[in-house]
Formats: structure tokens, sequence, C-alpha cells
């Protein structure tokens, strides 16, 4: 019997070590945080017993999952907090918190519009605005929304000649690339092509939802979880292909907090649904692809861990790529939370939190004094960019920049072709 | 200290600081007597303190015993209005599994509304939804008023309140002799264990409520009370698994109810006979274990892959009938012995047997008699009068429950009901967390130290729930030892109550000591052996 009655409840294995609380990087600067030990198996247990027990405070999390990382006992906190709060919060989504996570519907209309938005989103009195009715904090600078998206410049573009390659992916391009930053897609599409994999849409593809559920609308966000397995499925399963993203909070999503937060099951493909940097590299590794350099590109690059690149623990495929380029110098900076926590920074409420939690990331950076930031997460971009001098880019756009394409695709096609 | 005479003379003592001494002292009190209520540890120690913390709606016993049955509903309906802040309304079911058929079913509906209780069948099925961690085979399922209740806080409202009406209450008094002149008690010498110092206390009468012990305090005046020391061990898993209470339609036996109470539930009980020398020190034995978890499952098949937290054993004071090896037989009814009429030892009575549903009878008939004894015609107001803490609508007003609190302030209000309003919690160094998986706060701790009669951390654990959550004790009991040190002054005392705390925890750990609790209990080794240095026991 006392074989047999080993806790199945993973709150349960928490030993009270309080590791998570230290590396926590909201309760260092925000009190009022109970932390995730506190927030997470402590308060689950409390909350088991009734449910007058929720803390409001649970809001203050920025979902980094940098507890479980840190946690020994492999104790899933963030996502015992994240599911506290979609069970308990009585706080129901404002306008404002409903504009920022609905990324793919703001990020459609504002594509049609975008000089128009763009503009007037970067006047003051718009911020101003937008800080007194909204609540979004007026430091912040929206990212550009792009005047063409991605998807409509791959069609007239790029889609007739991904067939001549010798592999094929799916690319889940997500409603940053879509919408505000199309370069970084483009950059995908050559790298890619040029390792011999082509590169196609993946049909039906929807926002991953990871700005929905920590806003609140979890419904939406399972609707299009199941939709985007139903597309990840038909494009693993009947053609194929690997689904492959740039941003590692979509990929992260999809893989971790489907099953986790939505219940939405993936573990037929999970394997399957891939980061760019760590496709690329795992390529090399296996020697079936093979990259060539300008001898010419010659950069200072600091690496910075974004948070759900920590939990993936993934950052090391992305630094080593980086490492390959010979003209490249590499800082990693240490793995720290940026403090933006995707739209959670964007709230004025936060906004004090959020840059406290960046600040000592900031000087760090500007110790370091690098050419430019490169980072596999685009809400770590906007922030960097807008706290300290330096522009921040995407591995793979460095990769971009760095790579000799005809040498390289010479390699990798013929290569395949033998 | 001087003794003098208009000190320590009283109209009653009351022997026993569990709930029946508290509730005896307190209706002594608010029926306008001088009581000194004497305890050789701390409140709630004994049988008060170690069992289901079930508020029994009757049912258990409306087959087998109908009488204790009718006290239990009654006494249920009181508490739940005087105590309000000691019980949660949890209801029970009655489940059928089927090894237990049906048959039993029908007598015990039937036995149930004869007795006054309210027994509804339910159809399985609905049952389920109520209850979903209940075992999914049932057959049938009744409905009946259960509930849980807090043993120590209802024990310490009494002790509160008695005081608030001029008893005085003096813990870790022992007991050493029953003053006799001329064949009759005329007083109390005890020894306090704080102080090292022996004490006479005077009184025409004293009434002897001391569970299990009482038999040897009577026997101090040479009067032989034949007590039936039945030991329960139960087992505290480490969150609720259910949120009504779950009991196995069939005659009583082992491991056949779980109570769902603050943070956790528990199974219980066994039953069997032990000596008067193993009363003081209980252990949980492997066989005890199995059965609890081979029979707890069967209500319950989460509690299969839930974490257990500690194990413990209770004696049930039951006063001993002839041939009944087990104990399970005898009546859970009230004895009131006058050892005057009984024994010819005037000043004397004991009172005992019951069990914690009907503490406050037992208190009633007791203090009934001492009434009768000393020529007071005051009538029993404890029915009604609400207990310390149950008055949150009084103090707070009648939209209480929509005031906003915050999470530690709910558990405050949970535990202490409207006495919160002497513990601070504006700022953060009171409204910090001392026991984190508990909630208890420093405001807590501090009003827990200066009102409740707190002496050591085994104090404070019973007072607060420090220390009764899944970490037991790792983290914050050299908190509150910190906490005792300033209080006492004394940084020394502290520390052996630290270890001696520590040690405490562990007993009702070792039992259980497998998967996660063993990896947290070595955690917690190594944090005070290796961090604060504690190698004592």
């Amino acid at each position: 019997m006392q074989d047999k009655n080993i806790s199945a409840n993973n709150f349960e294995q928490c030993l009270k070590c309080t590791v998570c609380t230290a590396y926590c990087p909201v309760v260092a600067v925000r009190p009022e945080y109970p932390g995730p030990k506190q927030a997470g198996p402590d308060g689950e247990r409390l909350r088991l017993s009734r449910e007058g027990f929720y803390d409001e405070a649970l809001k203050y999390c920025l979902n980094c999952k940098r507890c479980e990382v840190a946690c020994p006992s492999d104790v899933k906190i963030g996502d015992i907090i994240q599911l506290a709060r979609m069970r308990y919060s009585k706080h129901s989504p404002s306008l404002r918190d409903r504009m920022l996570a609905s990324t793919d519907l703001v990020g459609s209309m504002a594509t049609r519009l975008a000089p128009v938005v763009n503009a007037s989103l970067s006047l003051k009195p718009v911020k101003l605005v937008m800080d007194n009715v909204l609540g979004i904090d007026r430091h912040r600078t929206f990212p550009r929304y792009s005047a063409t998206t991605f998807v409509s410049w791959f069609k007239r573009n790029a889609a007739s000649q991904q067939a001549q390659y010798p592999q094929q992916i799916s690319f889940f391009h997500g409603c940053y690339i879509n919408y505000n930053f199309p370069q970084l897609g483009r950059d995908m599409v050559a790298v890619l092509n040029a390792c011999g994999y082509g590169v196609n849409l993946l049909e039906g593809e929807r926002c991953c939802g990871v700005a929905l559920m920590s806003n609140g609308l979890i419904d939406k966000a399972r609707k299009d979880a199941e939709r985007n397995m139903a597309a990840i499925r038909r494009s693993v399963n009947e053609l194929g292909r690997t689904v492959v993203g740039a941003s590692s909070t979509c990929i992260f999503t999809m893989r971790d907090e489907y099953p986790h937060l939505l219940g939405v099951d993936n573990s037929d493909v999970r394997d399957s649904i891939e980061l760019a940097t760590r496709f690329i590299f795992r390529l090399i590794d296996n020697g079936s692809v093979q990259l060539r350099f300008r001898p010419d590109f010659k950069m200072r690059i600091a690496y910075h861990t974004p948070c759900h690149m920590e939990r993936l623990g993934w950052a090391h495929y992305s630094t080593s790529l980086l490492r390959m380029i010979p003209g490249v110098t590499l800082t990693v900076l240490d793995s720290q939370c940026c403090g933006i926590g995707g739209t959670y920074g964007f709230k004025k409420e936060n906004y004090p939190t959020s840059q406290a939690i960046g600040e000592s990331l900031f000087r760090k950076i500007e110790a370091a004094n690098p050419d430019f930031v490169a980072t596999d997460c685009e809400t770590c971009k906007w922030q960097i960019e807008m706290s300290t001098p330096y522009s921040v880019v995407h591995p793979i756009s460095v990769l971009a920049q760095a790579i000799d394409f005809e040498e390289t695709k010479k390699l990798n096609i013929n290569n395949h072709n033998n | 200290m001087v003794e003098n005479k208009r000190d320590n003379e009283y109209d009653v003592i009351v022997i026993g600081g569990g709930v029946t001494g508290a509730g005896t002292a307190r209706d002594c009190a608010l029926r306008g007597l001088r009581v000194l209520l004497v305890e050789r540890y701390d409140l709630a120690v004994g049988a008060t303190g170690r069992n289901h913390g079930l508020l029994h709606s009757g049912a258990r016993y409306a087959v087998t015993d109908e009488e204790s049955a009718r006290e239990c509903i009654k006494e249920n309906m009181i508490l739940r209005r005087i105590a309000s802040h000691c019980v949660e309304e949890n209801d029970g079911l009655f489940i059928s599994l089927p090894e237990d058929g049906l048959e039993y079913q029908a007598t015990f509906v039937e036995k149930c509304l004869a007795a006054g209780i309210s027994a509804e069948i339910i159809d399985p099925r609905q049952a389920k939804l109520l209850e979903p961690s209940v075992n999914p085979e049932i057959i049938g399922a009744v409905r009946v008023p259960d509930g849980s209740v807090d043993p120590f806080r209802l024990t310490l409202a009494n002790v509160v309140d008695a005081k608030r009406h001029g008893a005085t209450v003096l813990v870790y008094h022992e007991v050493t002799e029953l003053i006799s002149e001329q064949g009759r008690i005329v007083g109390v010498s005890v020894f306090d264990h704080k102080t090292k110092q022996q004490k006479r206390f005077y009184a025409p009468l004293t009434i002897n409520a001391g569970g299990i012990w009482g038999h040897g305090i009577a026997a101090k005046a040479g009067i032989r009370v034949d007590m039936f020391p039945a030991k329960g061990s139960l087992l505290i898993f480490g969150h609720r698994v259910n949120n009504i209470v779950l009991n196995r339609c069939r005659k009583p036996a082992n491991a056949d109810i779980l109570v769902p109470g603050d943070t956790i539930c528990l199974i219980g009980t066994t039953s069997s006979r032990v000596g008067f020398d193993e009363v003081d020190d209980m252990r949980v034995t492997p066989d005890e274990v199995d059965l609890l978890l081979r029979e707890g499952v069967k209500l319950a098949p989460a509690l299969a892959t839930t974490r257990v937290l500690r194990a413990y054993a209770g004696v049930r004071p039951l006063v001993a009938a002839d041939n009944d090896p087990s104990g399970r037989n005898i009546s859970r009814g009230i004895v009131l012995l006058d050892h005057a009429t009984r024994d010819g030892v005037e000043g004397f009575a004991t009172i005992t047997g019951g069990k914690l549903m009907t503490y406050r009878l037992m208190a009633e008939w007791a203090t009934d008699l001492a009434c009768r004894k000393l020529g007071v015609d005051r009538s029993c107001t404890t029915a009604t009068e609400p207990l310390p803490g149950s008055n949150m609508e009084k103090v707070f007003g009648k939209n209480y429950k929509s005031i906003q609190v915050d999470s530690r302030r709910n558990s405050q209000i949970h535990r202490h009901g409207d006495m919160i309003a002497g513990i601070f919690h504006d700022t953060p160094a009171f409204s910090s967390l001392v026991c984190e998986c508990e909630n208890v706060s420093v405001g807590e701790v501090n009003f827990a130290i200066n009102e409740l009669d707190v002496n050591n951390l085994v104090d404070l654990r019973r007072r607060t729930r420090l220390g009764m959550g899944t970490c037991q004790g790792e983290l914050c009991a050299c908190r509150a030892a910190g906490m005792l040190a300033r209080a006492h002054n004394c940084a020394e005392r502290a520390r052996t109550d630290l270890a001696d705390f520590v040690a405490e925890r562990w007993k009702g750990t070792y039992p259980i000591a497998w998967g996660d609790t063993l990896r947290e209990a070595e955690y917690t080794q190594w944090v005070y052996s290796g961090i604060c240095n504690i190698n004592d026991k």
C-alpha cells in the first residue's frame, strides 16, 4: 500500500525550498506579489480548501516560467499560477486587455491602415489618451505595423519558387512577423531556402494564443489552439512537413502551454513543432546542412535569453549558431527577464515593475556595448530597444546577413540531390 | 508566591483543559461561579485534539446508539450557532459500496429520521456530482448534516469566554494531589511546570474532566473509575480531496470516515485497547497505516495518490463495560459521577464518557451539579450564547461577508472569527507570513502569544495552525521561535523549544515517511541540523 501511495499531485512535490521565489523577477520589485511558491503550490492547497483564498495579486505574475526552471522537484509552478488565474480570477478582461490580447484581429485591421496607425500611435497626444483612457503606458512604443503583411508578400514573391527545394517545411510566422515585421519572415525564407528547405505557409494558422491566455480570454485561446493543432497535424502527418517558427514564445506556447493550460493535446506532433534556430542547428549538427559565411561580416553581438527560451532550455542552439559565424564576437548575457512579459509591460499599472525588472539587464547590455543585441523573442526586442540605445536582431536575421547564399545553397541543394 | 487565602479559593476547580473542562469552566463562569481551570500541559492536548474533528450529525450512531445520535444532532445544531467560526458546514454522505450492499441503508435512514436527523437518499449519480472524489462504484448514498469542527479553536473559544467571565485558567499546572479533609475533597495541590513551584487551591467542589487521565485523577481520591483506553489512529492528507464528509453506510467499523477540514482531510479511525502506560505516548503502527489507507481508498480512490502529511492517535475516554475487548460497542454516552453519592466522597465529581460533539452538554450537566451543590440557581445559557469569535455579525455588521479582505486576513477570519479585531494587519511588518503553508502572519502569531496562553511552539501550533501545513514546520518553526524568544526574552528556551517542536513534527511524520513526505523531512532535517545546528533529537 505504501509503495502505491505516492502523490500524483504535482503541487505536493514541492519541498518548500523556495528557490523559485529567489529566481522570480517580480518578487524583487513588487512586494504585493506573493511569489511563485506562495502563489503556486502553497496557494493551490488553500484554494482547494475554499475559493475565497484566490489572491488577485496573482495577476502580477508575468508567466516567465523561471520558477519552473529553478525548481529542483519539477513542480509546474507557472502552470499552477496560470491555471488558478483562469479558474478563479473575478477580474474580467477590459477593452484594453482585449485589444492587447487580440494580436491577430488588431494586426489585420492595423496593417490596412498602417501609415495612419503608425503615425498616430507615435503621437504624444495619442499616447496620452491611450494611457489615460485605456491604461496602456504612455512610455511604450507600439511595434510599427507593416503596410504589407508577410503572407501577402510571400504569396506574391516567394510561394512559387519553393517547390524546387528538396525538403519542405511549414512556417509558423505568428502575428508579429505577419503584421509588424515581415522582414524577419523574408530572412527565414532566405535562410531556410539556402539550407535546402522550401518554405510553405501553415494552412489555417491562427495566433498561438499566448496573449489571449495571459489576458484571460481562455475560450478564444482554446479555439485558436485547436485550429492550430489541426493545421499542424495536417502539415506533419499528411504532408510530412515539420512546423518551424521564429518566435520562442509562439513555439513554447504551442508545445507546452497547449497541453498544460488549455488541455489541448499535442503529444502526437509536439516533437515536430520546432524553433528555427534549433531546427537549423540540429541539421548542421547531424551533417545534413552546411553553412558558408561572408568573410566581410564582422559583428559584436550580445545574446539575450528570453524567458520562454530559458524554459525550453534551447538558448544554446541560438548561441551556438551565432558562434558558427566566424566574424561574430558573442557575449551571452546572464539569463534574466527583460521585464516585458508579452503584453504585461504595456499595461500602465505594470510599467514601473516591468522597467525595474529589466533595469540590470539594460545596464549589462550597455556594459557589453555590442553592435546590436540578438534574441529570439519579439517582445524582448521591443523592451530592449525602448530601454537601451541598442537595436535588437533575431538570430535568423543575423544569419541572413552573414550567410554567403550562393555558396551555401550549392552545398545544401547538391548535397540533397546526391 | 505567598499564598493568599482569597486568591486561592474558588467555588469550583475544574481539572483538565480539554474541550469538556474548558466548556465546564465557561458554563460555571457564565453562571457566576468563581472557577479555576487547571491543565497539566496545554489546552486540547489529549483526546480533544486527537480525533477527526467531525461535526457528527449523529447518523453514525443512529442504528447502534440512539441516545448518542439524539444528543449529537441537537449539539450539532447548537454548535453551528454558537461556534460558527469553528464549524464548517460541509454536509456528509453515507455511501454504500457493492461489498456493503444496500440492506443497511433502509434501517439507517429509518433510525436517523427517528432520532431527528435529516437523512435523504440521493441517486449515486447525484452523489458523484456533489462530491466528485467519491468512489465511483457506489450503489447508494444518503445525505446527512455532518460537518467539521476545529477542536483546538473550540476549546480555546471556551477558555477565552470563561476568562472574560472571571475564570482563572492555569495551563502547565499538574494536579499532584486532591486535598482531602475529613473524607471530603476541599481542593487540589498542583505543580507549576513553568516555575517549578507547588501550589494549593481550594474549592468546595472539584470537577474531574481529565478524559482518559481522569482515571488516575480519581485514583488520587482512592476512587475507581473504570476507564477503557481505546486507541484510535488517523492519517492526515496534504490537501482537501473531498469537500463533503464521506462515511460508509454500514455498522461503524475501522477507517470509514473521511473528513475535510481547513486545508486538509483526514481518514480514521482504528480502534484497539491499550494499556494506561501507553496513553501518554501513542504511536501509530505500520499495520494501522496500511489499514487506514486500504479502507480510505474505498471512500475516495484519489487518496491512493495523495500525499500523506502525518499520522496520529488519540485515546477515547470511554467508560468501560464488561466483555468488550474492542471498545466499539461501548456507548459514547455521557457519564457524570457524583462521588458523594457513588463513593461517599464529598466535594468531588467526574464528568467523562461522551465525545467532542457533546462537550457542551457534558459541561451543562457538570455545571448543573455544581450549582445544585453550591445552592446557586442559575440556568444554563451556553446553548444560545455565541462563543468569542462567532460574533462576526455583531462586531463587523450584517454585511461582513461582502467585506473585501486579502487571503491572509481571510485565513485569520476563518480561524479566529471576530477575534481578528485584535490582530494587526495594516503594515507589511504585521501581514508578512510566518507560516507560509497555512497563511499565519506575524500579526496573528503576536496575537496568539499575547492573548491566547501560548507558552511554546506546540501551543502556538494549536492556536494558529502554524506548522500544520505541508512542510510541517520546515520554514516557519525557526521564525516563530525567534518571535517567542523576543516575547520571552530568552533565546536558549526558544532554541530548546524549537528542537522539541521539530521532534514532535517528526513523530507524526515517521509512520508515513515515504515519497515526497520523506524527501521533505530529509530537507527539513538538513535545514535544522545543517543550518540551525539543532542536533538534540
